[in-house]
């Protein structure tokens, strides 16, 4: 059972008190409406989905509710960091 | 009595008390500290099982847990029947029942022999090949006979009456293996202060201590030693020893899953024991002290009974003082089996000679056995065995070619070399590396915090291994942030056994004959030669094609001979062919232990509304709805479920019903912006909305689809009281909850989960009102000043409510929402009015028929996660006005607008009284050839007494421009003639909301 670290609460915690929701940083256009087809394909279907380095949004849903992102080796499976919803991809340079 | 191979004096249990157990019903003693396998030996018995494909007689190839010969069935009661338990892990118990398993009639004769015979067509492969056709034979023929021929134990077939535990575990360091490095590991963390748990899968630490005869630690017998080492650990604070526990999965995070057998060694039941206990240990620090497994000697007719491994002939006699034979002969490749020659010879054992594979073996322990004056033959190899139940000579010849010679013998012990166990090591994720010179597999790149320690390290010296584990337990220890002092000083090895080498693959002088690789499986040498000239190249692929190491022990003998083999006819090294995936578990693991308390009443939580006793008490049927227990109808004497529900739904519509709506979910949306929140995650509009008047709200996902539905009552200007689907309420909570986290965080709202803090009784029907007027306190319910969808705050029977003006009834009707610990005292008061004017209790099964007279939609039943509102026939519900709202993009979408999709209709059977499936297709034309052109499917089909007839809902293609039309349900014994009509049976004007 992977330990994932809670943000907002500053606790590696295990993971079934998390659930996973899909990729990060995906932002709601304000202009959604106006979309062509095939930008809201994009913007709704379309998903990465890389081998390697994954930015993701997970929710600490049986604790405080919030959610938040990280960044996940998905070879590995390792969470490289984790971080508020709001803040920006983090450099990862320096990490495994 | 004396079991006539247990030799006196010899082994590690003493004056054990006689423990007596049976074998195919025929009684023995043995000695409590005994396994079945040493207890069985020590009688003389060595014929134990048949082999699985070709029904082969077979005894104990090990003494431990690689065992892949020796599977028995241990029986306690009709209950506790374990198959496929290995003779030598079970430890006796006074009164133990064991039979042998795969054999009819009888273990001595067996019928399925006849296998052998026709073993030349039994090759690998054969299954895939000869069973492929006809299709049809495999599942009526092939299938049934093969599981019967060739099978395992057989499990019981009454629920496990036993208890399984699971605990959690913290510490700094996890030791696995308790043999010398293991135990040297712990002992050097635990004098540094760490937390150190220790876990080995036999009953006492001490590994292979247990039959080293030779090695001695700190001036002490090897086994001594161990035992003071245990005492020393034993009385330290910060360590949990763990033994008759296997660490059998090495997860992420150095979590490390093992389990404990509590009493699988104890006669029983002991019910207030747990069976076994799983334990989940997170440790910051890892030593893997897991040793290494010998392997067989890979020659024609190797498999008999009384051939078994080396060092379970040692583990046998040093350990349990039980002698394999009285004449046993050694076939090696390595040093290792020698220390079994002069083991047997010291003990008064006849050795009938060493069979050395080498041309000049040269080494102290070569030369103390040649001074025993035991007959060594080197650069011989054996050729063949005999004997029929059991090994009764071993023919032998020069390894170069000559005259072959025929040695008597009534066991042979066998060494080709130690594997090392790297099983835990590569589920951490870690690399494993080849090392050339010594043909082995070895810890090569970590992936976690962990260490390899002792034989599973390849450490063959005890002088460097002693120090490797001593510096492994306080450097695991310092990782772990535990300050310490220098510790103490290094065990030191007086003597030490010391051997290398081996050879991997078959011995010379195999010829076409059964050489078996894997016993377990039947697994021949020719066999995995075979499947790479059939093609096949990686190893993973032999492994499929022969099954090599794919049976419960999953290869721990047999898989380094079997790449051994590939490699030489691929003519590549090994590593280039690969090894085989480690998987969990390291050794079968039960299904009981891991289910735990999870199972039965435990499986999954029940959740009860306030009113269920009342249900219950009243003669409900309930039906399961999600985790909820809801009443599905209430049956009086003598009525079946349709008669219940026709009087209930009759009832409803005559006088009144009450009714339990008390699952729904239930949000509380609240702040300053919760109407704007509202207007962004349901379609209809909300800013315009009355505080005291409630809407029916559809939400949808993104895509355009409908999410969920239900009544949302304005409670304030800042305050809605939300209603979702039963089975949806926590997935609605938390779809609110991603956007106004993520998406609309500018929005002031707070969302709050309000399902179980409101009990809700529904009351319906034209005497709804005169039903709960005398209960409502400061409301006024006449239909002037409270219309249909209206809600309104204040108290019934004294507690406070919200109470609704709603109907899925399409009848007048009430949602009383009281406190969920007043829920059924309000019920029954509301009751006791209901009686007055003839109304009854209802459940969801009338609930689900009266909303379907109506056409009302049951989000997830009309719907499936691919409708639009608009396919639903509630595209009213969409305010025309929004600029946003979450799903006004995918309703744009091409294929979502575009002519032609599924719509909502009614159904009208031709003749009247048949009612149709739910689920059944709908076609134009029933005479078209199959596959027919499919138009929709019943979404929803009822008995309605009120209409006197079957109705249903459909989704079908371009259903509304359908209306009148007749359409076809095929089954498949007749064809149904329906005619499709608007979604409403019932009260088409809808007059009696306020009748």
């Amino acid at each position: 059972m992977l330990l994932i670290r809670c943000p907002y609460c500053e606790k590696d915690l295990p993971e079934v008190e998390f659930r996973h929701a899909g990729e990060a940083h995906l932002v709601r256009p304000s202009n959604i409406t106006e979309m062509s087809d095939a930008e809201f394909e994009g913007y709704f279907f379309i998903r990465q989905n890389p081998k390697g380095i994954v930015f993701e949004r997970w929710r600490h849903v049986h604790g405080c509710g919030r959610f938040f992102n990280a960044a996940r080796d998905s070879v590995s499976d390792k969470f490289l960091t984790t971080y508020k919803a709001g803040e920006p991809k983090p450099v990862l340079g320096d990490r495994e | 009595m004396t079991a006539p191979y247990r030799i006196a004096g010899k082994g590690h249990l003493g004056t054990a008390p006689v423990a007596r157990f049976t074998f195919d019903g025929k009684s023995y003693a043995g000695l409590e500290g005994d396994t079945l396998a040493s207890a069985l030996l020590a009688n003389g018995v060595h014929l134990v099982g048949r082999s699985f494909k070709y029904h082969r007689p077979r005894g104990f190839l090990s003494s431990g847990v690689e065992e892949p010969n020796a599977l028995v069935g241990v029986e306690r009661d009709a209950a506790r029947t374990t198959p496929n338990v290995r003779a030598t892990v079970q430890e006796l118990y006074d009164g133990l029942q064991a039979v042998s398993q795969n054999r009819w009639p009888s273990l001595s004769f067996d019928v399925g022999a006849v296998n052998n015979l026709g073993s030349p067509f039994f090759s690998a492969g054969f299954y895939y090949k000869t069973f492929m056709w006809p299709k049809a034979a495999w599942k009526h023929l092939y299938e049934p006979f093969i599981r019967r021929a060739a099978g395992l134990g057989v499990a019981p077939e009454q629920p496990d009456p036993d208890h399984y535990a699971a605990r959690y575990e913290h510490c700094d360091l996890l030791v696995v293996g308790g043999g010398v490095a293991g135990l040297t590991a712990a002992l050097a963390a635990a004098e540094s202060g760490a937390r150190v748990v220790l876990v080995d899968e036999q009953p006492e630490f001490g590994g292979s201590l247990r039959f080293e005869s030779q090695t001695r630690i700190d001036g002490q017998d090897g086994w001594d030693w161990a035992q003071s080492a245990v005492h020393r650990l034993a009385g330290m604070d910060n360590v949990r020893l763990l033994t008759r526990t296997t660490a059998f999965g090495y997860h992420a995070q150095n979590m490390v899953a093992m389990i404990e057998r509590v009493t699988e060694h104890l006669p029983g039941p002991l019910p207030d024991l747990p069976r076994e206990r799983l334990w989940q240990v997170r440790a910051k620090q890892v030593v893997l002290a897991t040793g290494s497994i010998e392997r067989h000697m890979v020659f024609p007719n190797n498999d008999r009974p009384g051939i078994m491994l080396a060092s379970a002939g040692r583990t046998f006699l040093n350990h349990f003082g039980v002698a394999v034979g009285r004449n046993v002969g050694i076939y090696t490749s390595n040093d290792s089996a020698y220390y079994a020659a002069i083991d047997l010879k010291k003990a008064g054992v006849s050795v009938a000679a060493i069979i050395d594979v080498r041309d000049n073996p040269k080494s102290a322990i070569v030369d103390q056995a040649r001074a025993l004056g035991i007959e060594i033959k080197a650069g011989h190899v054996v050729s063949g065995s005999k004997g029929h139940l059991r090994v009764s000579a071993m023919i032998v010849k020069p390894r170069g070619g000559g005259a072959e010679q025929t040695i008597a013998v009534d066991a042979m012990l066998t060494s080709s070399g130690w594997t090392p166990s790297v099983h835990l090591f590569s589920q951490s994720r870690g690399k494993v590396a080849y090392d050339e010179a010594t043909q082995r597999f070895l810890p090569g790149t970590y992936a976690q915090a962990c260490v390899s320690v002792g034989a599973c390290n390849g450490s063959d010296r005890l002088e460097d291994l002693l120090i490797e584990a001593s510096q492994a337990g306080r450097g695991a220890a310092q990782a772990a942030g535990v300050d310490h002092d220098a510790a103490g000083a290094y065990p030191e090895a007086s003597a030490a056994e010391v051997w290398t080498g081996g050879m991997l693959g078959v011995a010379p002088g195999v010829e076409d004959k059964k050489a078996f690789v894997d016993f377990q499986n039947d697994v021949t040498a020719k066999d995995i030669a075979q499947a790479v000239r059939e093609g096949m190249r990686s190893i993973e692929h032999v492994k499929r094609f022969t099954t090599n190491g794919m049976a419960t022990d999953q290869g721990k003998t047999s898989n380094m001979h079997g790449l051994a083999i590939a490699a030489e006819v691929l003519g590549k090294p090994i590593p280039e062919v690969g090894l085989t995936t480690f998987r969990q578990p390291y050794t079968p693991v039960t299904f009981g232990a891991i289910a735990g308390n999870a199972r039965g009443a435990l499986f999954d939580p029940t959740r009860r509304t306030a009113i269920h006793s009342w249900a219950e008490e009243h003669g409900a049927e309930f039906e399961d709805v999600g985790q909820w227990k809801r009443a599905w109808y209430f049956p009086t004497a003598g009525e079946d479920m349709q008669a219940a529900i026709n009087r209930e739904c009759v009832t409803v519509r005559q006088n009144a019903g009450i009714f339990d709506a008390s699952t729904l979910g239930k949000i509380e949306v609240v702040g300053p912006d919760a109407a704007t929140f509202m207007e962004l995650l349901y379609t209809n509009p909300w800013q315009k909305l009355e505080p005291g008047r409630c809407r029916y709200g559809i939400m949808l996902r993104e895509d355009g689809y409908v999410y969920d539905d239900g009544v949302v009552g304005r409670l304030a200007a800042d305050r809605f009281h939300v209603t979702t689907t039963t089975g949806g309420a926590a997935r609605v909570l938390h779809h609110m909850e991603d956007y106004l986290q993520t998406e609309f965080p500018h929005l002031k709202v707070y969302l709050t989960s309000i399902s179980e803090q409101w009990a809700v009784i529904a009351v319906q029907g034209p005497k709804s009102r005169d039903i709960i007027a005398p209960l409502v306190e400061g409301i006024d319910i006449s239909d002037a000043a409270m219309p249909h969808m209206s809600v309104r705050e204040g108290k019934i029977c004294g507690v406070p409510t919200r109470l609704f003006r709603m109907s899925f009834t399409g009848e007048r009707g009430f949602e009383i929402n009281v406190p969920a610990d007043y829920g059924r005292s309000v019920w029954e008061a509301v009751w006791a009015e209901g009686k007055k004017h003839g109304a009854c209790a209802y459940g969801t099964e009338t609930m689900h028929v009266l909303r379907a007279e109506k056409g009302y939609i049951i989000v997830g039943q009309e719907t499936d996660g691919t409708a639009t509102p608009d396919d639903v026939g509630l595209a009213w519900a969409i305010g025309k006005a929004k600029k946003d709202f979450v799903g006004i993009r995918g309703l744009q979408r091409q294929d979502l607008v575009a002519p032609g999709r599924k719509q909502l209709v009614g159904l009208r059977t031709k003749n009247s009284t048949t009612v149709l499936e739910e689920g059944a297709q709908l076609v134009a034309d029933p005479n078209q050839p199959i596959p027919m052109k499919m138009l929709g499917h019943v979404t929803s089909s009822y008995w309605s007494e009120n209409c006197g007839r079957s109705i249903a809902l459909a989704m079908v293609e371009g259903g509304r421009n359908r209306i009148g039309d007749i359409l076809y349900v095929p089954m498949p014994d007749n064809t149904i003639e329906v005619e499709v009509t608007e979604p409403i049976f019932f009260d088409e004007k809808g007059e009696r909301l306020n009748g």
